[in-house]
């Protein structure tokens, strides 16, 4: 854990103590025995698992019912998963202050005690249910593939005949259960086949654009192309006319197009002629706001660290080694547009929509309506990519919005260029570094001052304390190097027409693209090898010490290449997790980047499921070589210029690398593994461009900068 | 009214005929198993199969396909081809959020179904056109591969 980690559980006031399981206030229910809020057994034996957090293709819905079936003994694969209503007393995200939400990476770090703890109990119960039917010692029974066995007698009776005495037994405190021991998992730390997936290739998986309620009407939206701006005037005959079209929603700043169907719909929003009132954001540029980004970076921050002089240290240095480096802002461009179905009713209101942040949507549904929050239901659907998006509401205020006004159910929809248009974005940073260096070129004194917004102070505001977001500098505050006379600040700067938000891999898919850039180009400053200066700078970090060489040794660090081929490495301490990355590049001379293999060393401590860590690794691999290579979202004249696929670039087929996944089982604490690889391999890629080229990319996009 | 062979399935369309099939599968017949992704042609999530060749759904209007043979996620499997795809896709745990597969496993089985054995090349060719934001795109291809192989051994066993 490091110290902003440490912090923002801290501020979250630590209502949420990591073996917490909250309890039912009976273990009996009609449905059977339910000893807490994350399972239920009915008589007929189903076991279901009742997961808070949601499955956007993390593989949630499996390694979290694993850690459940393990202790309770069953079978993984006749888990039925459901997902957890709204409820914070309940399901709160521990890791974020107790806000049921996912995101952060944190969901196995969250549930690691209390799942096992949960089956634990009910095993427990279950147990004890058997030994009295039996009229024997608990001691001398146990649990096994869903049924409790006692060995003398070889009497056996499955999980669902005991429900209904299991369920009248007092509830055993959970932290007061004994856990199986490490070497008795039979489960955890298998590759345990997904249970989302059959749904996912027969096309019956529902997502919540694939929401179907009787009655239900289809609409899609043109929202105002500059942040902030109005609608103006609206002639809505011609769209009116157009067959299927059944209602023109006018809201403040954007106007739907309710229809029997979407593509009358999106004829209808085609046929409107719109006057937007452009607002205060009229005139707001990418170039404007960097340049003032870059005069806001030239002021001392908030300071996250500090430790040593820095001052001191950089004035008696032999040299000082200095440079800026920027990260633009980025979409989401989640495979499934955004989306959210709404019912409103006289006195209630029932959604359908896919969701990370639970209560967050519930919430905003009953301040639009003005309804108390437990007259919305809200139905949580399967994900079609989040990576933060669906941590944000927007969407769903927008669909109450329109449903208020719409008689019956209705899905809204956003257009792929809507979607783009109207996202929350990642924000733009503006970061300085400059490090004092001794004779050998190692460094005596560091400084990394970070300039850019804090989602953190909008989303959760008791986060933001004093002028300092956790999250934000997470991946800066603490390098896994013993870096002497250090000083990290914080510069909070909230771009004027740009709504930002969290993006996969948050804090640390900014800084340490900062730091492993730097520390690369002060190995190269000092003729040094960049495997050999980080690990000269390691101190007694064994954890890092361990991915760095394994990912050194199976990347081929130090075996020749062709001439325009390069490797480049990174390391990160992030999300609880340790990784190590080899990126090998060629670049063509006319710039062209092809990022050919990268080589990961994990240390995530104890692995849940290893074809998940696996899976991560590929996919975040895949997300930060994409924003890396190309992805940028700007704006000209208040509006964002990318509108769909063919101007905002995500990696294809053809350009995806090898990926090998080296795993060290460490046996520390779980860590998080969703945004890892997305943050460490910008600047693995880069480091390599740089061997390669000797060109060094202090601004993403790298687009056509590695051209020679 | 156009009417379509759906999965073998005659269906008559109350649609017009500039309607996209993909807007006409989910909102008309109700079948939600083909995603609409980009609405442009860009992102492969709407692909299905028109007489047996993949076709972006969204920019297919209703006019171009009356009377033609049309496959969905939710038939593929019945085919020989798009039973080993799914097959294989579970094998090699290929979906995350799953959200474009209908789309990938329709463009794989078309693949297949037309070239046997097909090449790294190859494959990136055809599957350049489906996008996965999760990056799924190394168990894409492994899958594929798995599929050939498990359709050539079918062949010399019959």
């Amino acid at each position: 854990m490091n110290i902003s980690r440490r912090h923002f559980l801290q501020t979250s006031g630590a209502l949420w103590l990591a073996f917490h399981v909250p309890s039912a206030t009976s273990a009996s229910t009609a449905k059977g025995f339910a000893p807490n809020a994350y399972l239920r057994i009915d008589p007929s034996g189903q076991v279901t698992v009742i997961v808070a957090y949601v499955e956007m293709g993390q593989g949630t819905y499996t390694s979290i019912p694993m850690l459940l079936a393990e202790e309770l003994e069953i079978p993984l694969s006749s888990v039925r998963v459901e997902h957890a209503p709204p409820d914070e007393r309940l399901y709160g995200n521990p890791f974020l202050g107790g806000i049921q939400a996912t995101g952060n990476s944190n969901a196995i770090r969250g549930s690691w005690e209390p799942m096992r703890r949960a089956g634990a109990a009910a095993r427990t119960m279950l147990v004890q249910a058997a030994a009295r039917r039996w009229n024997v010692d608990p001691a001398s029974c146990r649990a096994e593939n869903g049924a409790v066995l006692h060995r003398a007698s070889g009497r056996r009776l499955k999980y669902g005949a005991l429900v209904g005495a299991a369920a009248k037994l007092p509830m055993p405190a959970p932290e007061s259960v004994r856990l199986k021991r490490r070497e008795d998992f039979k489960l955890i730390g298998t590759p345990a086949k997904r249970l989302d997936l059959s749904g996912k290739v027969n096309g019956a998986a529902i997502y919540g654009i694939d929401a179907s309620v009787p009655g239900m009407k289809v609409a899609t939206l043109a929202i105002t192309p500059v942040f902030g701006g109005k609608l103006r005037k609206l002639d809505d005959a011609a769209a009116k006319a157009v067959a299927g079209v059944r209602q023109i929603v006018r809201l403040d700043d954007a106007v739907a197009v309710v229809a029997d169907d979407m593509w009358a719909a999106k004829k209808g929003l085609a046929s409107l002629n719109i006057e937007w009132d452009d607002g205060l954001n009229a005139n707001a540029s990418s170039a404007s706001l960097v340049a003032d980004m870059e005069k806001a970076s030239g002021n001392p921050g908030t300071v996250a660290r500090q430790e040593g002089d820095f001052a001191k240290a950089v004035g008696g240095a032999v040299t000082r080694h200095e440079a800026t480096y920027q990260v633009p802002f980025l979409a989401h461009a989640t495979l499934e547009p955004m989306n959210c179905t709404v019912h409103v009713r006289k006195e209630s209101c029932e959604l359908w929509v896919g969701t990370q942040a639970m209560t967050r949507t519930q919430a905003a549904a009953a301040q639009v309506l003005g309804l108390p929050v437990e007259k919305v239901t809200v139905h949580n659907h399967l994900i079609g990519g989040g990576f933060g998006r669906r941590l944000e509401v927007d969407g769903v205020i927008r669909a109450v919005q329109v449903a208020k006004r719409v008689d019956g159910p209705v899905k809204l929809i956003y257009s792929r260029e809507e979607d783009i248009q109207h996202d929350m974005y990642r924000p733009y940073f503006y970061d300085r570094m400059t490090a004092g260096l001794d004779a050998q070129g190692m460094p005596v004194a560091w400084s990394h001052r970070i300039t850019g917004s804090s989602i953190m102070a909008r989303w959760a505001p008791p986060f933001f304390k004093n002028g300092l977001d956790p999250e934000t500098v997470d991946g800066a505050v603490e390098p896994p190097y013993a870096l002497p006379n250090v000083v990290v600040e914080y510069v909070r700067y909230e771009p004027p027409g740009i709504p930002t938000a969290f993006w996969r891999g948050v804090g640390p898919a900014h800084n340490v693209f900062m730091v492993e850039s730097f520390i690369d180009e002060l190995a190269a400053a000092a003729g040094k090898d960049p495997i050999a200066y980080r690990r000269a700078l390691l101190g007694g970090n064994a954890r890092a010490r361990a991915v760095l060489d394994l990912a050194a040794q199976k990347g081929g660090w130090g075996k020749p290449l062709p001439r325009g081929s390069g490797r480049g490495i990174s390391l990160q301490h992030a999300f609880g997790s340790y990784l190590a990355q080899v990126a090998e590049v060629e670049v063509a001379p006319g710039g062209e980047v092809r990022v050919r293999r990268v080589v990961c060393a994990v240390d995530c401590g104890v692995v849940v499921n290893p074809d998940t860590v696996r899976a991560q690794m590929e996919s975040g691999v895949a997300f930060g070589i994409s924003a890396a290579l190309r992805e940028e979202i700007t704006l000209k004249n208040g509006r964002v210029e990318q509108a769909n696929f063919g101007d905002y670039h995500l990696l294809r087929m053809h350009e995806m690398p090898a990926i090998d996944v080296h795993l060290i089982e460490s046996g520390e604490a779980p860590g998080g593994i969703g945004e890892t690889a997305t943050a460490c391999v910008m600047p693995a890629l880069t480091n390599a461009i740089f061997a390669a080229t000797g060109k060094r990319i202090r601004k993403l996009p790298v687009a056509n900068q590695a051209a020679t | 009214m156009p009417s379509l062979k759906i999965n073998g399935r005659s269906v008559r369309i109350d649609g017009p005929d500039d309607m996209p099939l993909l807007w006409a599968l989910r909102d008309i017949v109700g079948m939600t198993g083909t995603k609409f992704g980009c609405g442009v042609g860009m992102c492969g999530a709407c692909t299905v199969h028109v007489d047996a060749v993949a076709v972006r759904s969204c920019i297919t209007p209703l006019s171009s396909v009356t009377g033609k043979t049309i496959t969905t996620i939710e038939g593929v499997g019945k085919t020989i081809t798009g039973a080993a795809v799914q097959k294989a896709w579970l094998a090699d745990e290929v979906p995350q959020c799953g959200y474009c597969q209908s789309g990938q496993i329709m463009s794989a089985a078309a693949l297949l179904a037309a070239n046997a054995q097909p090449t790294d090349a190859d494959i990136d060719q055809v599957m350049g056109g489906n996008l996965c934001r999760c990056g799924t795109y190394n168990r894409i291809r492994q899958g594929i591969k798995r599929a050939a192989r498990a359709l050539e051994d079918s062949r010399k066993q019959s």
